[in-house]
Protein backbone atom coordinates (compact mmCIF):
# COMPACT_ATOMS: atom_id res chain seq x y z
CA UNK A 1 0.00 0.00 0.00
CA UNK A 2 1.25 3.58 -0.58
CA UNK A 3 0.83 6.46 1.98
CA UNK A 4 -0.13 9.43 1.39
CA UNK A 5 2.46 11.54 2.85
CA UNK A 6 0.92 15.14 1.32
CA UNK A 7 -2.36 14.16 3.03
CA UNK A 8 -0.74 13.71 6.24
CA UNK A 9 1.59 16.72 6.20
CA UNK A 10 -2.12 18.70 5.35
CA UNK A 11 -3.96 16.97 7.84
CA UNK A 12 -1.28 17.51 10.87
CA UNK A 13 -1.76 21.09 11.55
CA UNK A 14 -6.00 20.64 10.95
CA UNK A 15 -5.65 17.93 13.94
CA UNK A 16 -3.47 19.83 15.94
CA UNK A 17 -7.03 22.11 15.95
CA UNK A 18 -8.63 19.12 17.49
CA UNK A 19 -6.07 18.31 19.86
CA UNK A 20 -6.64 21.59 21.44
CA UNK A 21 -10.22 21.35 21.53
CA UNK A 22 -9.71 17.25 22.99
CA UNK A 23 -7.22 19.49 25.76
CA UNK A 24 -9.95 22.08 26.55
CA UNK A 25 -12.50 19.80 26.90
CA UNK A 26 -10.68 17.46 28.97
CA UNK A 27 -8.74 19.87 31.34
CA UNK A 28 -12.64 21.49 32.43
CA UNK A 29 -14.11 17.76 32.31
CA UNK A 30 -11.01 17.01 34.77
CA UNK A 31 -11.29 20.14 37.09
CA UNK A 32 -15.42 20.02 37.26
CA UNK A 33 -15.45 16.86 37.59
CA UNK A 34 -12.03 16.48 40.10
CA UNK A 35 -14.76 18.80 42.00
CA UNK A 36 -17.74 17.65 42.00
CA UNK A 37 -15.99 13.90 42.52
CA UNK A 38 -14.45 15.02 45.78
CA UNK A 39 -17.55 16.77 47.27
CA UNK A 40 -19.61 13.58 46.19
CA UNK A 41 -16.67 11.02 47.86
CA UNK A 42 -16.74 13.32 50.83
CA UNK A 43 -20.42 13.05 51.27
CA UNK A 44 -20.51 9.55 51.02
CA UNK A 45 -17.97 9.63 54.11
CA UNK A 46 -20.41 11.99 56.18
CA UNK A 47 -22.37 10.85 59.07
CA UNK A 48 -26.03 11.55 56.78
CA UNK A 49 -27.15 8.34 55.59
CA UNK A 50 -29.03 10.48 53.45
CA UNK A 51 -26.17 11.67 51.57
CA UNK A 52 -24.37 8.34 51.19
CA UNK A 53 -27.53 7.07 49.58
CA UNK A 54 -27.93 9.86 46.86
CA UNK A 55 -23.63 9.42 46.42
CA UNK A 56 -23.93 5.66 45.87
CA UNK A 57 -27.22 5.51 43.73
CA UNK A 58 -25.28 8.37 40.97
CA UNK A 59 -22.57 6.43 41.33
CA UNK A 60 -24.36 3.49 40.56
CA UNK A 61 -26.11 4.98 37.76
CA UNK A 62 -23.11 6.41 36.03
CA UNK A 63 -21.54 2.91 36.64
CA UNK A 64 -23.99 0.87 35.20
CA UNK A 65 -24.44 2.90 32.48
CA UNK A 66 -22.40 3.70 28.76
CA UNK A 67 -20.71 6.72 28.72
CA UNK A 68 -22.36 7.20 24.96
CA UNK A 69 -26.02 6.92 26.32
CA UNK A 70 -24.93 9.38 29.13
CA UNK A 71 -23.90 11.88 26.72
CA UNK A 72 -27.05 10.99 24.38
CA UNK A 73 -28.78 11.84 27.40
CA UNK A 74 -27.24 15.19 28.42
CA UNK A 75 -27.06 16.33 24.68
CA UNK A 76 -31.16 15.29 23.57
CA UNK A 77 -32.75 14.60 26.53
CA UNK A 78 -31.72 18.09 28.57
CA UNK A 79 -33.03 20.58 26.32
CA UNK A 80 -36.59 18.74 26.61
CA UNK A 81 -36.42 19.58 30.19
CA UNK A 82 -35.47 23.93 28.69
CA UNK A 83 -31.85 23.01 29.48
CA UNK A 84 -30.19 23.76 26.38
CA UNK A 85 -26.17 23.85 25.87
CA UNK A 86 -24.24 23.92 22.70
CA UNK A 87 -22.22 20.42 21.60
CA UNK A 88 -19.40 21.63 23.75
CA UNK A 89 -20.46 22.74 26.76
CA UNK A 90 -23.09 19.15 26.86
CA UNK A 91 -19.77 17.28 26.04
CA UNK A 92 -18.37 18.91 29.26
CA UNK A 93 -20.82 18.79 31.36
CA UNK A 94 -21.30 14.65 30.09
CA UNK A 95 -17.48 13.74 31.09
CA UNK A 96 -17.85 15.73 34.26
CA UNK A 97 -20.30 14.28 35.68
CA UNK A 98 -19.30 10.53 34.30
CA UNK A 99 -15.63 11.39 36.11
CA UNK A 100 -17.12 12.46 39.07
CA UNK A 101 -18.32 9.14 39.92
CA UNK A 102 -15.17 7.29 39.56
CA UNK A 103 -13.59 10.28 41.22
CA UNK A 104 -15.79 9.89 44.48
CA UNK A 105 -14.99 6.35 44.29
CA UNK A 106 -11.41 7.08 44.76
CA UNK A 107 -11.65 9.58 47.45
CA UNK A 108 -13.88 7.40 49.28
CA UNK A 109 -11.60 4.73 48.69
CA UNK A 110 -9.06 6.51 49.26
CA UNK A 111 -9.70 8.08 52.82
CA UNK A 112 -11.98 4.95 53.80
CA UNK A 113 -7.98 2.83 53.52
CA UNK A 114 -6.58 4.91 56.01
CA UNK A 115 -5.90 2.90 59.23
CA UNK A 116 -8.72 3.37 61.63
CA UNK A 117 -5.73 4.17 64.97
CA UNK A 118 -5.49 7.77 62.98
CA UNK A 119 -9.24 8.56 63.40
CA UNK A 120 -9.49 7.22 67.34
CA UNK A 121 -5.99 8.92 67.68
CA UNK A 122 -7.51 12.26 66.56
CA UNK A 123 -10.88 11.90 68.35
CA UNK A 124 -8.60 11.27 71.82
CA UNK A 125 -7.17 14.70 71.45
CA UNK A 126 -10.46 15.81 71.11
CA UNK A 127 -10.92 16.82 66.94
CA UNK A 128 -13.85 16.85 65.53
CA UNK A 129 -15.04 15.21 62.54
CA UNK A 130 -14.44 18.08 59.98
CA UNK A 131 -11.11 18.77 61.70
CA UNK A 132 -9.86 15.02 61.57
CA UNK A 133 -11.00 15.25 57.81
CA UNK A 134 -8.80 18.24 56.76
CA UNK A 135 -6.03 17.66 59.36
CA UNK A 136 -5.58 14.25 59.53
CA UNK A 137 -7.07 11.82 56.64
CA UNK A 138 -6.97 14.17 53.52
CA UNK A 139 -3.20 14.82 53.71
CA UNK A 140 -2.43 11.18 54.27
CA UNK A 141 -4.92 10.34 51.38
CA UNK A 142 -3.83 12.69 48.62
CA UNK A 143 -0.75 10.46 47.99
CA UNK A 144 -2.21 7.15 47.48
CA UNK A 145 -4.99 9.09 45.55
CA UNK A 146 -2.95 10.48 42.87
CA UNK A 147 -2.35 7.32 40.50
CA UNK A 148 -6.15 6.25 40.52
CA UNK A 149 -7.00 9.74 39.63
CA UNK A 150 -4.25 9.65 36.93
CA UNK A 151 -6.29 6.62 35.32
CA UNK A 152 -9.46 8.19 35.40
CA UNK A 153 -8.17 11.62 33.88
CA UNK A 154 -6.30 9.36 31.13
CA UNK A 155 -9.93 7.36 30.56
CA UNK A 156 -11.34 10.81 30.58
CA UNK A 157 -9.13 12.50 27.95
CA UNK A 158 -10.04 9.06 25.56
CA UNK A 159 -13.32 8.89 26.34
CA UNK A 160 -13.51 12.79 24.97
CA UNK A 161 -13.36 10.50 21.42
CA UNK A 162 -16.79 9.77 22.00
CA UNK A 163 -17.71 13.46 21.90
CA UNK A 164 -17.75 13.07 18.00
CA UNK A 165 -21.01 11.58 17.79
CA UNK A 166 -22.56 14.82 19.46
CA UNK A 167 -20.34 17.23 16.92
CA UNK A 168 -17.73 18.04 18.88
CA UNK A 169 -14.95 19.28 16.63
CA UNK A 170 -12.30 17.60 18.92
CA UNK A 171 -9.78 15.92 17.90
CA UNK A 172 -12.19 12.39 16.57
CA UNK A 173 -14.05 14.86 14.80
CA UNK A 174 -11.26 16.57 13.09
CA UNK A 175 -9.91 13.81 11.64
CA UNK A 176 -13.29 12.19 10.38
CA UNK A 177 -13.90 15.32 8.92
CA UNK A 178 -10.56 15.15 7.04
CA UNK A 179 -11.81 11.34 5.87
CA UNK A 180 -14.90 11.95 4.75
CA UNK A 181 -13.25 14.39 2.31
CA UNK A 182 -10.27 12.53 1.53
CA UNK A 183 -10.89 9.22 1.93
CA UNK A 184 -7.57 8.54 3.51
CA UNK A 185 -9.13 6.38 7.00
CA UNK A 186 -5.28 4.64 7.34
CA UNK A 187 -3.00 7.96 7.71
CA UNK A 188 -5.66 9.88 9.51
CA UNK A 189 -6.43 7.02 12.27
CA UNK A 190 -2.89 6.39 12.31
CA UNK A 191 -1.74 10.07 13.17
CA UNK A 192 -5.10 10.18 15.44
CA UNK A 193 -3.87 7.55 17.54
CA UNK A 194 -0.40 9.07 17.20
CA UNK A 195 -1.83 12.39 19.15
CA UNK A 196 -3.82 10.67 21.30
CA UNK A 197 -0.38 8.41 22.16
CA UNK A 198 1.30 11.38 22.94
CA UNK A 199 -1.17 13.48 25.33
CA UNK A 200 -1.54 10.78 27.20
CA UNK A 201 2.24 10.14 27.55
CA UNK A 202 2.61 13.82 28.43
CA UNK A 203 -0.36 13.67 31.59
CA UNK A 204 1.41 9.83 32.64
CA UNK A 205 4.35 11.94 33.02
CA UNK A 206 3.09 14.98 34.65
CA UNK A 207 1.67 12.41 37.18
CA UNK A 208 4.22 11.01 38.06
CA UNK A 209 6.17 14.24 38.51
CA UNK A 210 3.50 15.33 40.54
CA UNK A 211 3.56 12.05 42.95
CA UNK A 212 7.09 12.59 43.19
CA UNK A 213 6.71 16.08 44.12
CA UNK A 214 4.18 14.87 47.03
CA UNK A 215 5.80 14.98 50.41
CA UNK A 216 6.82 11.51 51.62
CA UNK A 217 6.95 9.66 54.78
CA UNK B 1 -27.63 7.78 94.61
CA UNK B 2 -24.45 8.92 92.59
CA UNK B 3 -26.31 11.01 89.61
CA UNK B 4 -27.92 13.47 91.95
CA UNK B 5 -24.34 14.05 93.89
CA UNK B 6 -22.18 16.48 91.96
CA UNK B 7 -19.02 17.46 92.08
CA UNK B 8 -18.43 17.70 95.67
CA UNK B 9 -15.12 17.43 97.84
CA UNK B 10 -15.65 13.66 98.51
CA UNK B 11 -16.35 12.62 94.87
CA UNK B 12 -13.20 10.87 93.29
CA UNK B 13 -12.03 12.30 89.98
CA UNK B 14 -13.11 9.03 87.89
CA UNK B 15 -16.05 7.34 88.57
CA UNK B 16 -17.43 4.65 86.64
CA UNK B 17 -20.55 3.05 87.62
CA UNK B 18 -22.14 -0.01 86.14
CA UNK B 19 -20.56 0.10 82.80
CA UNK B 20 -21.84 -2.14 80.37
CA UNK B 21 -20.30 -2.88 77.20
CA UNK B 22 -21.52 -6.09 74.17
CA UNK B 23 -20.54 -6.71 70.80
CA UNK B 24 -22.87 -8.29 69.02
CA UNK B 25 -23.69 -11.40 71.44
CA UNK B 26 -20.44 -11.06 73.25
CA UNK B 27 -20.90 -9.71 76.74
CA UNK B 28 -17.58 -7.72 77.38
CA UNK B 29 -18.37 -5.54 80.64
CA UNK B 30 -20.54 -6.95 82.59
CA UNK B 31 -21.03 -4.06 85.06
CA UNK B 32 -17.68 -2.44 86.29
CA UNK B 33 -17.74 0.05 89.16
CA UNK B 34 -14.42 2.26 89.69
CA UNK B 35 -13.27 5.24 91.54
CA UNK B 36 -10.01 6.68 90.78
CA UNK B 37 -9.04 9.68 93.14
CA UNK B 38 -6.77 12.56 91.61
CA UNK B 39 -2.96 11.85 91.72
CA UNK B 40 -3.83 8.10 91.84
CA UNK B 41 -2.14 5.61 89.77
CA UNK B 42 -4.27 2.15 88.60
CA UNK B 43 -3.39 -0.14 86.65
CA UNK B 44 -5.28 -3.03 85.11
CA UNK B 45 -4.54 -6.40 83.99
CA UNK B 46 -5.78 -9.66 83.25
CA UNK B 47 -5.88 -12.29 80.46
CA UNK B 48 -6.96 -10.78 77.04
CA UNK B 49 -10.68 -10.82 76.15
CA UNK B 50 -11.30 -9.92 80.01
CA UNK B 51 -12.60 -6.57 79.13
CA UNK B 52 -9.24 -4.68 80.12
CA UNK B 53 -9.20 -2.60 76.50
CA UNK B 54 -12.57 -1.91 76.25
CA UNK B 55 -13.05 -0.13 79.66
CA UNK B 56 -10.11 2.04 78.72
CA UNK B 57 -11.89 2.68 75.25
CA UNK B 58 -15.01 3.51 76.82
CA UNK B 59 -14.17 6.07 79.09
CA UNK B 60 -13.35 8.36 76.63
CA UNK B 61 -16.20 7.08 74.14
CA UNK B 62 -13.73 5.30 71.46
CA UNK B 63 -16.63 2.91 72.21
CA UNK B 64 -20.07 3.86 73.41
CA UNK B 65 -21.10 1.88 76.92
CA UNK B 66 -24.60 -0.02 76.36
CA UNK B 67 -24.98 0.52 80.29
CA UNK B 68 -23.62 2.41 82.89
CA UNK B 69 -22.01 6.35 83.33
CA UNK B 70 -18.87 7.47 83.56
CA UNK B 71 -18.31 10.81 85.70
CA UNK B 72 -15.14 12.93 85.17
CA UNK B 73 -14.61 15.62 87.45
CA UNK B 74 -18.74 15.73 88.48
CA UNK B 75 -19.21 15.86 84.82
CA UNK B 76 -21.12 12.81 82.77
CA UNK B 77 -19.27 11.78 79.57
CA UNK B 78 -21.12 11.24 76.68
CA UNK B 79 -24.53 12.88 77.66
CA UNK B 80 -26.44 13.48 80.68
CA UNK B 81 -29.19 12.56 82.72
CA UNK B 82 -32.29 14.39 82.26
CA UNK B 83 -33.06 14.12 85.87
CA UNK B 84 -31.23 12.32 88.85
CA UNK B 85 -31.98 8.40 87.81
CA UNK B 86 -33.16 10.02 84.67
CA UNK B 87 -33.34 9.17 80.80
CA UNK B 88 -29.71 9.34 79.38
CA UNK B 89 -29.74 12.17 76.60
CA UNK B 90 -26.52 11.95 74.63
CA UNK B 91 -24.19 14.34 74.08
CA UNK B 92 -23.50 15.85 69.83
CA UNK B 93 -20.71 15.03 68.59
CA UNK B 94 -19.09 18.44 69.31
CA UNK B 95 -19.75 18.48 73.01
CA UNK B 96 -18.38 14.99 73.48
CA UNK B 97 -15.33 15.84 71.44
CA UNK B 98 -14.62 18.80 73.90
CA UNK B 99 -14.66 16.23 76.67
CA UNK B 100 -12.72 13.66 74.98
CA UNK B 101 -9.22 15.98 75.42
CA UNK B 102 -9.43 15.75 79.26
CA UNK B 103 -8.46 12.16 78.60
CA UNK B 104 -4.65 11.31 77.63
CA UNK B 105 -5.54 8.47 75.40
CA UNK B 106 -2.03 6.01 74.81
CA UNK B 107 -2.10 3.37 72.18
CA UNK B 108 -0.85 0.25 71.84
CA UNK B 109 0.00 0.85 68.49
CA UNK B 110 1.28 4.33 68.87
CA UNK B 111 -1.36 5.74 66.26
CA UNK B 112 1.41 8.27 65.11
CA UNK B 113 0.37 10.95 62.43
CA UNK B 114 2.77 9.49 59.72
CA UNK B 115 2.63 13.14 57.86
CA UNK B 116 3.64 15.00 60.44
CA UNK B 117 6.76 15.37 62.14
CA UNK B 118 6.91 15.06 65.73
CA UNK B 119 6.38 18.06 67.19
CA UNK B 120 3.84 18.70 64.59
CA UNK B 121 2.09 15.68 66.08
CA UNK B 122 2.48 17.06 69.46
CA UNK B 123 1.27 20.57 68.67
CA UNK B 124 -1.39 19.70 66.63
CA UNK B 125 -4.45 19.01 69.12
CA UNK B 126 -3.27 22.43 71.47
CA UNK B 127 -3.65 24.53 68.09
CA UNK B 128 -6.75 23.10 66.23
CA UNK B 129 -8.48 22.13 69.71
CA UNK B 130 -7.38 24.16 72.44
CA UNK B 131 -6.64 27.35 70.15
CA UNK B 132 -3.03 28.31 71.18
CA UNK B 133 -1.55 30.61 68.64
CA UNK B 134 0.66 28.07 66.08
CA UNK B 135 4.06 29.38 67.93
CA UNK B 136 2.59 28.65 71.28
CA UNK B 137 1.53 25.34 70.51
CA UNK B 138 4.74 24.36 68.69
CA UNK B 139 6.72 26.26 72.14
CA UNK B 140 3.99 23.64 74.02
CA UNK B 141 4.92 20.59 71.61
CA UNK B 142 9.27 21.13 72.27
CA UNK B 143 8.57 21.72 75.99
CA UNK B 144 6.60 18.23 76.26
CA UNK B 145 8.85 16.22 73.89
CA UNK B 146 11.87 17.45 76.13
CA UNK B 147 9.99 16.18 78.54
CA UNK B 148 10.16 12.91 77.15
CA UNK B 149 13.79 12.98 76.19
CA UNK B 150 13.51 13.22 72.38
CA UNK B 151 14.75 17.01 72.32
CA UNK B 152 17.02 15.93 69.62
CA UNK B 153 14.19 14.35 67.29
CA UNK B 154 11.40 16.94 66.90
CA UNK B 155 11.52 17.14 63.48
CA UNK B 156 11.64 13.50 62.80
CA UNK B 157 8.71 11.94 61.57
CA UNK B 158 7.16 8.57 63.05
CA UNK B 159 9.09 6.34 60.48
CA UNK B 160 12.39 7.79 61.40
CA UNK B 161 11.46 7.12 64.97
CA UNK B 162 11.69 3.70 66.74
CA UNK B 163 8.91 2.07 68.79
CA UNK B 164 9.92 3.49 71.95
CA UNK B 165 10.12 7.06 70.82
CA UNK B 166 7.03 6.80 68.47
CA UNK B 167 5.30 5.79 72.16
CA UNK B 168 7.09 8.75 73.77
CA UNK B 169 5.65 11.04 70.96
CA UNK B 170 2.21 9.57 71.54
CA UNK B 171 2.52 10.76 75.15
CA UNK B 172 3.81 13.85 74.40
CA UNK B 173 0.99 14.28 72.45
CA UNK B 174 -1.36 13.45 74.63
CA UNK B 175 0.07 15.26 77.66
CA UNK B 176 0.03 18.48 75.25
CA UNK B 177 -3.57 18.27 75.60
CA UNK B 178 -3.46 19.01 79.40
CA UNK B 179 -5.76 16.34 80.07
CA UNK B 180 -7.21 15.52 84.24
CA UNK B 181 -6.31 11.84 83.53
CA UNK B 182 -4.34 9.40 81.15
CA UNK B 183 -5.07 6.32 80.04
CA UNK B 184 -2.63 3.85 78.54
CA UNK B 185 -3.55 0.76 76.53
CA UNK B 186 -0.89 -1.52 76.52
CA UNK B 187 1.50 1.00 76.12
CA UNK B 188 5.10 -1.07 75.89
CA UNK B 189 3.02 -4.28 74.13
CA UNK B 190 3.84 -3.55 70.54
CA UNK B 191 7.53 -2.87 71.17
CA UNK B 192 10.85 -4.49 71.11
CA UNK B 193 12.08 -5.27 74.53
CA UNK B 194 14.54 -3.62 74.43
CA UNK B 195 12.70 -0.06 74.16
CA UNK B 196 10.08 -1.29 76.48
CA UNK B 197 12.03 0.66 79.73
CA UNK B 198 12.18 4.08 78.22
CA UNK B 199 8.71 4.12 78.02
CA UNK B 200 7.86 2.96 81.48
CA UNK B 201 10.26 5.22 82.59
CA UNK B 202 8.19 8.20 81.11
CA UNK B 203 5.34 6.98 82.58
CA UNK B 204 6.98 6.31 85.89
CA UNK B 205 7.99 9.62 85.93
CA UNK B 206 4.83 10.44 84.97
CA UNK B 207 2.88 9.20 88.08
CA UNK B 208 5.47 10.43 90.31
CA UNK B 209 5.09 13.93 89.32
CA UNK B 210 0.87 13.62 90.39
CA UNK B 211 -0.89 12.99 87.20
CA UNK B 212 -3.67 10.51 87.24
CA UNK B 213 -3.73 7.43 85.59
CA UNK B 214 -5.22 4.34 84.44
CA UNK B 215 -2.81 1.67 82.66
CA UNK B 216 -3.62 -1.53 81.37
CA UNK B 217 -0.52 -3.51 80.55
CA UNK B 218 1.01 -6.80 81.44
CA UNK B 219 4.12 -5.32 82.42
CA UNK B 220 3.54 -6.64 86.14
CA UNK B 221 6.70 -5.11 87.62
CA UNK B 222 5.60 -1.41 86.56
CA UNK B 223 2.61 -2.57 88.06
CA UNK B 224 4.41 -3.76 91.79
CA UNK B 225 6.70 -0.53 91.56
CA UNK B 226 3.94 2.16 90.10
CA UNK B 227 0.44 1.04 90.55
CA UNK B 228 -1.30 2.67 94.27
CA UNK B 229 -3.94 0.06 93.01
CA UNK B 230 -3.95 -2.90 91.14
CA UNK B 231 -7.19 -3.89 89.70
CA UNK B 232 -8.02 -7.45 88.00
CA UNK B 233 -10.48 -8.18 85.53
CA UNK B 234 -11.70 -11.75 84.35
CA UNK B 235 -14.89 -12.35 82.09
CA UNK B 236 -15.77 -8.70 82.07
CA UNK B 237 -15.99 -7.83 85.68
CA UNK B 238 -13.46 -6.99 88.54
CA UNK B 239 -12.39 -10.44 89.86
CA UNK B 240 -10.35 -8.66 92.63
CA UNK B 241 -8.25 -5.19 93.36
CA UNK B 242 -6.53 -3.75 95.77
CA UNK B 243 -2.85 -2.19 96.48
CA UNK B 244 -0.12 -4.14 94.58
CA UNK B 245 1.47 -5.84 97.75
CA UNK B 246 -1.57 -6.97 98.55
CA UNK B 247 -3.02 -8.26 95.13
CA UNK B 248 0.82 -10.03 94.01
CA UNK B 249 1.40 -10.65 97.62
CA UNK B 250 -1.63 -12.86 98.69
CA UNK B 251 -4.43 -12.62 96.06
CA UNK B 252 -7.39 -13.77 97.51
CA UNK B 253 -9.49 -15.03 94.56
CA UNK B 254 -8.93 -18.18 92.92
CA UNK B 255 -8.69 -16.46 89.08
CA UNK B 256 -6.05 -14.23 90.41
CA UNK B 257 -4.11 -16.91 91.33
CA UNK B 258 -4.15 -18.76 88.32
CA UNK B 259 -3.28 -15.78 86.27
CA UNK B 260 -0.86 -14.20 88.36
CA UNK B 261 1.08 -18.50 87.97
CA UNK B 262 0.26 -18.03 84.19
CA UNK B 263 2.00 -14.32 83.89
CA UNK B 264 4.63 -15.57 85.85
CA UNK B 265 5.91 -18.64 83.48
CA UNK B 266 6.95 -15.66 80.76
Amino acid sequence: MTIDWAIVGKAAPLLLEGAVVTLQVSALSAIIGLFLGAVSGLASLSQSALLRWVVAAYVDFIRGTPLLIQIFLVFFALPVIGIRLDEFWAGVLALSLNAAAFVAEVVRGGVGAIEKGQTEAARSIGMKNGQILVYILLPQAYRQMVPPLTNEIISLVKNSSLLSVISVYELTRAGQAIISIHFVPFEIYTLLAVYYYVLLKALSWLSREVERRLPQW
Amino acid sequence: MVSAEKASSAFPLLRIEALEKGFGDQHVLRGIDIDVGAGETVVVIGASGSGKTTLLRCLNHLETPDAGAIWLDGETIGGAFTAPRGAWRPASQGALADQRRHFGFVFQRFNLFPHLTARDNVAIGPEKVRGLAKAEARALAERELTRVQLADHMDKRPVQLSGGQQQRVAIARALAMEPRMMLFDEPTSALDPELVQEVLDVMRALSASGMTMMVVTHEMSFAREVADRVIFMAGGVIAEEGPPEALFGSPQEDATRKFLRHIARF
